[in-house]
Parts: C-alpha cells; sequence; structure tokens
C-alpha cells in the first residue's frame, strides 16, 4: 500500500512540470498507467488461478503457463514466426492499399457533388453488407493463397476511410474556400491548400478505425481459408481442440493491431500538431 | 472611382426552388482611399453585397465595377475579411499572412518579405512562428488584416470584423485597424451592426432598407480624426450621427 503511494507521489512531482490545470482534487494524482497496470496483473493472476481453483480443464481455458508453454512449442515447431509476419503484413499491405483507396475515392466524390449523389446510394449498400462474408466468395475466385484475406481486409478498411473523407469534404467551411478563391486559387489550388487540410482530422480518425478493423479482415481471411498466418492457427488449434494455441494466436494478432493503431496515433498527434490539445 | 455599384439586383434561389431578392437596384459608388461603412437590418443583404464585390457570386441585374473595370470573378484588386478570421489553423501566421500571396506568383523570398512587413504593421511582430490558436481573437484579427494587406489590395472589405470581440478589444482592434488603413491608403468598405462604429470609422455611411436591400441614406461623416476612432469616440456629435443612422433603421417603429 505504501509503495504505491510513493510511487504516485514520485510520479507527480516531474508530471508537474507541464503547465497543466493543476488539480486540487486528489483524484488527480492517481496515474492512470498504474492502476490500468495493477488491473492487468490481477487479470493475469486471476487467469493463472482462478481456472484450476474451479476445476476447469485445461482444453477449456488454458492457464497463464500453459499458454506460455505452449507459446514456446509452436515458436519452435509450429513456425509461428511465419505465420505472425505473414499477417502482420497483409493487416498493413490491406490497411495501406484499402485506406488509399477509400482515401482518393472520398476525395473524388468530395469535389465532384454529381457523382457523389449518383454512388452514394450502392456506398451506403456496400456499407452496410458485412464485408467478411465475402472472404468464400474471393476463395472461390482466387483460390487458396493469399489474395482473398488481402482483398477482405482492403475492402473492410475502404469504407470508413472513405465515409469519413466524404464526410469532412462536405463540411469544409464554405467561407475559408471563398477566401481561396478570392486569392485567385484554382479547382486543385483550393483542394490542396484547404480541403485537404482541412479534412486531415477526419482522415486520421477514419484511419485510426480501418486500422482497427485490418486485423478482422486478415484474421477472417486466414480463418476461412490458407495455410499461413494467425488465422490459420486458430482454426488449426481449434480443430485439434487445443485451447492454449487459440489464445495465443489471438492475442497475437491483438498485438499486431494494437501496434498499428499505436503508429497511427502517433502520426496523427505529429500531423495535426496545429490542433489545440487539452491539457490534462 | 474605386467602387461603384450600378443598379445591383441579386436574387437568390432558395433550396425550396423560389426566388428570394436579396438586395434591390443598389446603387453607390466610392472614391479612392475613400472608407464607407454599411448599416442595415440583418438579412438585408450587406453580404451579399460585399460577395458581389469580392467577385464570388455575379449580380442578377446590374454591374459592380472595381477600379472601373466589372467584377467578372475573384480578383486581385479586393481583399475582404469576415467576423470569422479564417485563419488556416494548420499554417503558422506568417504563412497564414503569405497565403494569398501564393496563387500570385510572387516568389517566396519576396512572399515572406511582405508578410513580415505587414505583420509589424498590424503588432504581431514576434507572433510569426505561432499557430492561430496561441493567439487571442483580437491578435488573429490583426492577423487576418495583415494577410489582407499582404495582397495590396485596392479595396478592403470587411464584413463585421469586430463583432466577435469584447468591448475592449473591439475598440483598441478599431483604433489600430483604423491607424493601418489610413496609413495605406486604402479604400475600405465596412460592413457593421455597430452604428456607433460606423460613426467612428468611416467618411460615409450607407443606410440599407429592409430585404430586399435597397440605399435608403447616405451620411457624410464630417469629423475629423478618422485614423483615431478613440479620439473620435468623444467628440459630442458622434451622437447626434448614431441618432440619424438609428432613425434611418427605424428601429423604434420596429421596437413598438
Ligand atoms: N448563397 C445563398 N443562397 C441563397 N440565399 C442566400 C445566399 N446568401 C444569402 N442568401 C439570402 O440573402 C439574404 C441576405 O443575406 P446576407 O447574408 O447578405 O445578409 P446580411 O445583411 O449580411 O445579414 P447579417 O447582418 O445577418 O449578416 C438572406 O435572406 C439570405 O438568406
Ligand atoms: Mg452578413
Amino acid at each position: 500500500m505504501t509503495d504505491t503511494t510513493q510511487a504516485v507521489a514520485g510520479r507527480s512531482a516531474p508530471a508537474a512540470k507541464a503547465p497543466a490545470s493543476k488539480g486540487t482534487r486528489p483524484m488527480r494524482l492517481a496515474n492512470p498507467l498504474y492502476a490500468s497496470l495493477g488491473l492487468l496483473v490481477l487479470v493475469l493472476l486471476a487467469w493463472e488461478f482462478l481456472p484450476p481453483a474451479l476445476d476447469v480443464p485445461k482444453f477449456i481455458i488454458p492457464t497463464l503457463t500453459d499458454c506460455l508453454a505452449e507459446l514456446s512449442r509452436m515458436w519452435a515447431f509450429e513456425g509461428l514466426l511465419g505465420h505472425f509476419l505473414s499477417t502482420a503484413l497483409y493487416t498493413v499491405l490491406g490497411f495501406a492499399i484499402g485506406s488509399l483507396l477509400g482515401a482518393v475515392l472520398g476525395y473524388l466524390l468530395g469535389m465532384s457533388e454529381f457523382w457523389e449523389k449518383v454512388l452514394s446510394p450502392y456506398i451506403l449498400a456496400l456499407q452496410i453488407a458485412p464485408k467478411v462474408a465475402f472472404a468464400p466468395l474471393f476463395i472461390m475466385w482466387f483460390g487458396y493463397n493469399a489474395m482473398p484475406k488481402l482483398l477482405v481486409t482492403v475492402l473492410i478498411v475502404f469504407f470508413p476511410v472513405l465515409v469519413n473523407v466524404l464526410q469532412a469534404m462536405r463540411t469544409v467551411d464554405r467561407d475559408l474556400v471563398n477566401l481561396a478563391r478570392a486569392y485567385n486559387l484554382g479547382r486543385l489550388g483550393v483542394f490542396w491548400k484547404v480541403e485537404m487540410p482541412s479534412t486531415l482530422p477526419n482522415l486520421m480518425a477514419g484511419l485510426r478505425i480501418a486500422s482497427t478493423l485490418a486485423v478482422i479482415g486478415v484474421t477472417v481471411g486466414e480463418l476461412v481459408g490458407g495455410n499461413t498466418g494467425l488465422g490459420f492457427l486458430i482454426s488449426y488449434g481449434g480443430g485439434q481442440a487445443n485451447a492454449a494455441m487459440v489464445f495465443n494466436a489471438i492475442l497475437l494478432l491483438t498485438v499486431i493491431g494494437y501496434a498499428l493503431y499505436f503508429a497511427l496515433v502517433k502520426i496523427e498527434t505529429r500531423v495535426l500538431h496545429y490542433l489545440p490539445r487539452a491539457e490534462h | 472611382m474605386a467602387l461603384e455599384f450600378r443598379n445591383v439586383t441579386k436574387k437568390f434561389t432558395t433550396n425550396a426552388g423560389d426566388r428570394l431578392t436579396a438586395v434591390s437596384d443598389v446603387s453607390f459608388r466610392v472614391d479612392e482611399g475613400e472608407f464607407v461603412s454599411v448599416v442595415g437590418p440583418s438579412g438585408c443583404g450587406k453580404s451579399t453585397i460585399l460577395s458581389m464585390t469580392a467577385g464570388l457570386y455575379q449580380p442578377s441585374d446590374g454591374e459592380v465595377l472595381v477600379s472601373d473595370a466589372a467584377v467578372t470573378g475573384p480578383n486581385a484588386h479586393v481583399g475582404f475579411m469576415l467576423q470569422k478570421d479564417l485563419l488556416l489553423p494548420w499554417r503558422s501566421i506568417i504563412s497564414n499572412i503569405e497565403f494569398g500571396l501564393e496563387a500570385r506568383g510572387v516568389a517566396k523570398a519576396e512572399r515572406r518579405a511582405r508578410a513580415m512587413k505587414e505583420l509589424e504593421h498590424c503588432q504581431l511582430a514576434g507572433f510569426d512562428s505561432h499557430y492561430p490558436y496561441q493567439l487571442s481573437g483580437g491578435m488573429r484579427q490583426r492577423a487576418a488584416l495583415a494577410r489582407t494587406l499582404a495582397i495590396d489590395p485596392e479595396i478592403i472589405l470587411l464584413d463585421e470584423p469586430f463583432s466577435a470581440l469584447d468591448a475592449q478589444t473591439k475598440l483598441l482592434l478599431q483604433n489600430s485597424f483604423a491607424g493601418t488603413i489610413a496609413k495605406t491608403g486604402k479604400t475600405t468598405l465596412l460592413i457593421t451592426h455597430d452604428l456607433v462604429e460606423a460613426v467612428l470609422m468611416s467618411d460615409r455611411i450607407l443606410v440599407l432598407s429592409e430585404r430586399p436591400g435597397t440605399v435608403v441614406a447616405e451620411i457624410k461623416v464630417d469629423l475629423p480624426k478618422r485614423d483615431r476612432p478613440i479620439e473620435r469616440r468623444v467628440m459630442p456629435e458622434v451622437s447626434d450621427y448614431a441618432a440619424q443612422l438609428f432613425k434611418h433603421l427605424k428601429l423604434e417603429e420596429k421596437a413598438a
């Protein structure tokens, strides 16, 4: 108990360097990072000791140590690294292609009211359709290779980016556009100097959502067909009643998604440095 | 003649599809170096007049002339400023001031030099690398004025540039704008709701009627110190002029 309070107090001193509104409430002192880590430790402990205590068999809920043991076995005998890298690669690739296409189409439609009106009912329909359900179809078309999972990922990433960009293009400040026009900027000039930067916050938000979906796309693609990737390990482990393998694969997928998301947040704070940040 | 409206009428098509006449048969002239204010009830078409001068819309009828040439589109003669500062949040102050020069083929070094000069004119020296969110409302409006002046327009159009500011900032800013504008000798058209502001800053005031707006009165302000509204403020005639405007706008009848 004393330990934590000290750690918290020690932490609050350097934090006070920032000219943030220093809270007078004691609540302010609690560092959420420590609370999060504490929670993690609790969950890990429960995971390790609760299932055996409740007599839950290993193939239903493997304990933490079971999972770690399985992880090193997977590393040694199942070619885990290869599966992991393949999934990571296709997640990033699918994300990059899908968001590029989504952004480009979003900007093009945002610049043409006519085409936006023509295409918007179809975009809405496609947006509502469950994209992962296309996976078997893509396998029928392209066979058991990387193409289907890449396509599912591209498809699933595409829409949130498209919709965010389109929405932002519709709400660009008209007065700002008029100002640019009054300064003799042409259509392209207005786009690059006003519309594009104005929509950047929404684009970044769309990319963040898309990054979390990218992992889902790849996983579904791998679950449905193929013999590589963490998704494949999930279905393979499931077939063998190897719950620890499934757990591990899920965890590693989460790691990939988290890394992508985190990288985007980093880029976002860089790119959007001019937005006033709420002082914490 | 710096600016002339000849029997200008502007009709808009509303979303419902019917035609709305914003201004009807407006005629006036503004001489070079003159400071003219436009007052009128809300929705009478003041901003519409400004947009037509800037070349953002064409009149439905009549002609708008700037420097004796008909306005057919956005052009280099006119710079405008609104209640919103319209600074680009992703650009530093100095590159915001340069914004208007970029599409005009001014070389980079010269752009920077001109922007720096205007920054000083507008008492913002030292804030060049700040971002808009780091400036106060009054400073942002001054930056917007610097951006407008940087393109060296023949006419400056101001659409309620002070109305979002508190009373003291407003007074100081009116004073600093008036000084800067007098020094550069720019022709200026100021749109405002503030009758006293119109009297303090102008050589002449145009009063518009309810929509469809048309010029119902033209008042010449015969007071010295146009470049120092703060000094004009204490002159006893100011309230007389304001009372005249008040009468033309029929505010009492409306309140009754
Ligand atoms: N682009 C547009 N399309 C349709 N109607 C418009 C458009 N711009 C202005 N109007 C209409 O024209 C009329 C005059 O508008 P304007 O903005 O010029 O008024 P204003 O005198 O500037 O008002 P305020 O003092 O409130 O700013 C209003 O009824 C407005 O609804
Ligand atoms: Mg207006």
